[in-house]
C-alpha cells in the first residue's frame, strides 16, 4: 500500500510541476500577476508530494518490502538501518528520485528566500524549474518508476547493497553531491529568466551569486566526499581516477568556478554578461549530460549502474530540449553588442578573465577526454579508452597557470590598476614565497622539485592573500575593527582561495612523497615504513551485522613508542559472497599511515598486506572542505538581503514599461 | 560576421555534440567490433609474468578457457577480481593478459588480491592487446579448445556476466559443441 501512495504522490508531484512550469510563465507574459503569484505556493505544493514519494520509498527499504523491485534488488533484511536508507539512492531509480527530490528541494528554497525578488523575474525562474521537474519526475514515472512491484514471486531476502556503497562516506556522498549538481539549474532558472525578460544586468547577477555559490559548495563537498570514499575503501589508496563518472561531477565544478568568478565581474562591473550567461547554461548543461553519461551507458565506468537504451533515450531528448532550447533563446536574446564598459589589461577584471579562461580550457579538456571514446567509436574509428595520463598531461599545467594570476587577483583593483603597483605590494610575498618553496621541501625528506614548485606556488598564495587581508585592516583604529569590518563575502574568498591553495599543496606532496610497500608478513614479524614500526601482532576471524571478516592487528610504533593501533580488514558479505578490503588509516594532519590485507599467503599464517605513508593527503580534502566553507560563508553577505526596497521600485517600473 | 550570428555558435557545437551521444546510444561500449570473432587467436611471444619462460599462443590450447585482460591501473579490474578468483576456483580456467602494466605492481596486485590465473602473459607494451583490438581493461574473452576465440566481452565480468553470456557458450564448447 506504501508504494502505491509514493507512485501515486509521485504523480501528483508531475503535476504540480506542470503546473508551476505553464501557469507563472504564462502570467509573466501576459503581465497577469494573479498567475505569477501561484508560483510559490506551486514550488512548495512540489516539493511536499515529491517528498511524500521520497518517504514512501524509504519506508519501503526501511521495512525491507521486497515486494518493491528495487528494495529487492538492492537491500538486504541483513543490512544495518542506516544503509537500508542509503541504499535507496544506491540505484538508477532510487538516485532519480533523490534528484527530485533535491531539485524540488531547491524549487522551494528559491521560492522562499527570495522575497525581495520581482514577481516577475520570480515566477520566470520558478517556471523554468518547474519544467526542469516536469523533465526530471516524467523520465522517474516513465522509464524507471522506483515502486515497480515484483508479483509473483516476492524474494525472501534482498540481493544486498553493493558492499563498495556500504560506508559512511556513501550515505551522504549522492546527496551532497546532487545538492551541487542541481543547483546549479538555479543559476541556470535565473540566467533564462533574464534571457526570457531581456534585461541582463547587475542585479540579475547579484541574484544568482549567492545560490550559484551555495551549489558550488555543496558540490565541492560532494567530489571531496567521493574521492576521500575511494582512497579508504577502494583499498588502495588512490584518490582520482578519471573515471567518466567522476569527470560527471567534475565539469559541472570547473564551470561552476568560471562562473562564480564570470559572475563577480559582472556584478561589480557590468562585464562579460553575455558570456556569464552562457556560463550559468553551461555549468547545468554539464550536470544535465553527467547525467546522461552516467545513466544511458554510453560509456562505460565502474560506477555504471544497470543500463537501458529508452533511458539514454529520453535523457537525451530532455539535454536537447532543455541545452537547445535555451541557447537558441541565447542566441536570439543575448546581448550581442560588447558593453561599453571598459577595462585596462592591468586590472582584476582581465585577471578575472584569466581563471574563466583557465576553467574553461580545463572543462572542455576534461570534456574532450571523456566523449572522445564516444567519438571515435561514432566514427567508426574504433575503441579506445582515455585514461590518467590525458588527464593529468593537460589538467596540472593549467592549474599550474592558473596560480600565479589567482595570487594577483584579490590585490588587484578593479578597471584600472598599475603594474608598479603590483610590483610594491607584491614582491615581498613572491620572494617569500619562492624561498618557501626551496626550503620547506627539505622537512619532507628528499629534495623534490615539484614540491618545491607547488609549495612556492600556494605560498604565493597564501602570502598575497595576507598581504591584502593587512592591506585592507592596516588603516582601521585597532585590527580587531579592521577585521570586523571585512565583508562576507571577502572572507568567504579567502577561505576558498586558502583551500585551494592547501588542496595544491597535498595534491602535489602526496603524489610525490608516497610511500608503499607490499608485501607477506607473519604475527610477530615487523617492518619499517618512512621511520615507522609496523608490527602485526595477530590475525584474528571478525564478524559485523551482514559480514564475517579476517582481521589483522597491527601496532604503529614510531621512535619506540606506540602511535596507533590499526586493524585493517578482509571482509566476506555474506549475502552476495562479495570480498571486500577495508583498510585501516591512522590519519593525521601531515601524514596517512595505512594498511591494508591482501590474501593469507602459503601456511603459517602469513598474509599479503600493503602498507602506504601518505604525507599531507588530508589537505586536499581540507582544502575541499575550507573552498566549500567559502563558497556558503559568501552568502552571509548583508547585500544579499538590503535590496528589498530597490528591487520593489524596479520591479514597479519594469511592470510600467514593459520589457 | 555578424555579431549576432556568433551567438549561435554554442548551438550548433552542442548539436554536433549531441549527434555524437545519439550515434552512442546505439552503439553499445561494452560489444565487440567483431573482426576477431572466430578467428584464430593472434600469434605472439611474451615473458610470463613473474615466471622465466616465453609464452605463445600454443600454450593456451587444449580446453576452453577465458583470457582476462587486465591492469592495476584499471579500476574496474578490481572490482570485477573477486569474482574470477570465485570462477577460477569452480575450475573455470583463466589465462591473464597484464596489459600495458609494470611487472612490479602487478605481481603485487596477485599477491595482495589472489591470482586466479594459471599464469598471466606480461604485454608490457600493449602488443598483443593491440593485435586483439582491446581498447580499455578489463575485457574477457572465451576461447575454444584450438585457441579460437568465440566471444568477447568488455567490462567487468561479475555473476549475472558469467550466468547470462558467458556460462551457456562456455558449457558448450566444454561439452564439445560449436558455438551458435
Amino acid at each position: 500500500m506504501i508504494p502505491e501512495l509514493g507512485h501515486f504522490a509521485l504523480i501528483i508531484a508531475l503535476c504540480f510541476a506542470l503546473l508551476l512550469a505553464v501557469v507563472p510563465a504564462w502570467g509573466a507574459w501576459r503581465r497577469n500577476s494573479q498567475a505569477m503569484a501561484l508560483a510559490p505556493g506551486l514550488a512548495m505544493g512540489l516539493l511536499f508530494f515529491v517528498g511524500i514519494s521520497f518517504a514512501c520509498l524509504a519506508i519501503a527499504f526501511l521495512q525491507d518490502d521486497f515486494s518493491v523491485k528495487v528494495v529487492a534488488g538492492n537491500s538486504n533484511s541483513l543490512l544495518p538501518p542506516i544503509y537500508k536508507f542509503s541504499a535507496l539512492w544506491g540505484n538508477h531509480e532510487g538516485s532519480l528520485l533523490l534528484w527530485a527530490l533535491i531539485l524540488s528541494l531547491w524549487t522551494a528554497a528559491v521560492a522562499a528566500f527570495s522575497p525581495q525578488l520581482p514577481l516577475l523575474v520570480l515566477s520566470r525562474v520558478l517556471a523554468v524549474m518547474g519544467a526542469i521537474g516536469v523533465g526530471f519526475l516524467s523520465f522517474s514515472l516513465l522509464t524507471s518508476n522506483p515502486f515497480a512491484r515484483l508479483l509473483p514471486g516476492i524474494p525472501a531476502d534482498g540481493n544486498d547493497l553493493n558492499p563498495l556503497l556500504q560506508d559512511p562516506g556513501l550515505i551522504i556522498h549522492p546527496p551532497l553531491l546532487y545538492m551541487g549538481y542541481v543547483g546549479f539549474s538555479v543559476a541556470f532558472a535565473f540566467a533564462i529568466a533574464a534571457l526570457l525578460g531581456g534585461r541582463l544586468d547587475a542585479s540579475w547577477a547579484r541574484w544568482s551569486r549567492p545560490w550559484t555559490n551555495v551549489a558550488w559548495a555543496f558540490l565541492s563537498l560532494g567530489i571531496m566526499l567521493g574521492s576521500w570514499w575511494a582512497y579508504y575503501e577502494l583499498g588502495w589508496g588512490g584518490w582520482w581516477f578519471w573515471d567518466p563518472v567522476e569527470n560527471a561531477s567534475f565539469m559541472p565544478w570547473l564551470a561552476g568556478t568560471a562562473l562564480l568568478h564570470s559572475l563577480a565581474a559582472t556584478e561589480k562591473r557590468g562585464l562579460f554578461k553575455s558570456w556569464t550567461v552562457l556560463l550559468a547554461i553551461f555549468a547545468f548543461s554539464l550536470s544535465l549530460l553527467g547525467t546522461f553519461l552516467v545513466r544511458s551507458g554510453v560509456l562505460t565506468s565502474v560506477h555504471a549502474f544497470a543500463t537501458d537504451p529508452a533511458r539514454g533515450l529520453f535523457v537525451l531528448a530532455f539535454l536537447a530540449v532543455v541545452v537547445g532550447g535555451s541557447l537558441i533563446l541565447y542566441a536570439l536574446r543575448a546581448p550581442a553588442v560588447s558593453s561599453r564598459v571598459g577595462f585596462s589589461w592591468v586590472s582584476r577584471e582581465s585577471l578575472l578573465l584569466v581563471n574563466n579562461i583557465v576553467f574553461l580550457a580545463a572543462t572542455l579538456t576534461v570534456l574532450f577526454g571523456t566523449l572522445f571514446p564516444l567519438i571515435m567509436d561514432a566514427l567508426g574509428q574504433g575503441k579506445y579508452s582515455v585514461g590518467p595520463p590525458y588527464f593529468n598531461a593537460v589538467f596540472v599545467p593549467l592549474m599550474a597557470l592558473l596560480v600565479p594570476f589567482m595570487g594577483l587577483g584579490p590585490v588587484a583593483r578593479w578597471k584600472k590598476d598599475s603594474t608598479r603597483r603590483w610590483q610594491a605590494e607584491l614582491a615581498i610575498p613572491a620572494v617569500v614565497a619562492v624561498v618557501c618553496g626551496l626550503t620547506l621541501p627539505l622537512l619532507g625528506g628528499q629534495y623534490n622539485v615539484w614540491v618545491a614548485l607547488a609549495v612556492a606556488l600556494s605560498g604565493w598564495l597564501v602570502l598575497g592573500l595576507l598581504r591584502d587581508l593587512w592591506y585592507r585592516v592596516r588603516g582601521a583604529a585597532s585590527p580587531g575593527a579592521g577585521l570586523r569590518r571585512i565583508t562576507p563575502s571577502y572572507w568567504g574568498m579567502f577561505l576558498a582561495h586558502l583551500g585551494f591553495a592547501a588542496c595544491v599543496t597535498g595534491v602535489v606532496a602526496t603524489s610525490q612523497y608516497n610511500i608503499e610497500h607490499d608485501l607477506k608478513m607473519v604475527p610477530g614479524q615487523t617492518e619499517e615504513l618512512a621511520g615507522y614500526s609496523f608490527r602485526l601482532l595477530e590475525v584474528v576471524p571478525a564478524k559485523g551485522p551482514n559480514f564475517v571478516a579476517d582481521e589483522a592487528r597491527f601496532e604503529v610504533s614510531y621512535q619506540g613508542e606506540v602511535i596507533a593501533l590499526l586493524a585493517p580488514q578482509k571482509r566476506r558479505y555474506l549475502a552476495s559472497g562479495q570480498v571486500m578490503t577495508e583498510a585501516a588509516i591512522d590519519a593525521g594532519l601531515f601524514r596517512d599511515l595505512f594498511v591494508a590485507m591482501g590474501e593469507p599467503v602459503g601456511e603459517e599464517g602469513a598474509w599479503a598486506v600493503r602498507l602506504h605513508y601518505k604525507p599531507m593527503v588530508r589537505w586536499m580534502w581540507l582544502g575541499a572542505i575550507m573552498m566549500a566553507l567559502g563558497g556558503f560563508t559568501t552568502t552571509l553577505d548583508k547585500r544579499y538581503r538590503r535590496q528589498r526596497s530597490a528591487a520593489r521600485v524596479a520591479s514597479a517600473s519594469e511592470a510600467l514599461h514593459g520589457t | 560576421m555578424a555579431p549576432r550570428l556568433k551567438l549561435f555558435i554554442p548551438l550548433i557545437l552542442f548539436a554536433a555534440m549531441a549527434v555524437f551521444l545519439f550515434r552512442g546510444l546505439s552503439l553499445n561500449p561494452q560489444e565487440l567490433p567483431s573482426a576477431l570473432i572466430d578467428r584464430p587467436l593472434p600469434q605472439f611471444e611474451l615473458p610470463a609474468l613473474g615466471q622465466e619462460r616465453v609464452l605463445a599462443r600454443e600454450d593456451l590450447l587444449g580446453e576452453p578457457a577465458l583470457l582476462n585482460v587486465w591492469a592495476t591501473w584499471c579500476v574496474a579490474c578490481r572490482v570485477e577480481h573477486p569474482y574470477l578468483q570465485q570462477l577460477a576456483d569452480s575450475g573455470v580456467p583463466i589465462y591473464g593478459v597484464n596489459y600495458k602494466d609494470e611487472d612490479g605492481a602487478a605481481g603485487r596486485w596477485l599477491a595482495e588480491l589472489g591470482n586466479p590465473y594459471r599464469f598471466n602473459i606480461a604485454d608490457r607494451d600493449g602488443t598483443l592487446g593491440l593485435d586483439l583490438g582491446v581498447y580499455g581493461a578489463p575485457e574477457t574473452y572465451l576461447l575454444d579448445a584450438d585457441g579460437v576465440i568465440r566471444y568477447r566481452h568488455v567490462g567487468v565480468v561479475d555473476e549475472r556476466v558469467w550466468e547470462t553470456i558467458l556460462q551457456p557458450r562456455y558449457l558448450q564448447l566444454a561439452a564439445g559443441g560449436d558455438t551458435p
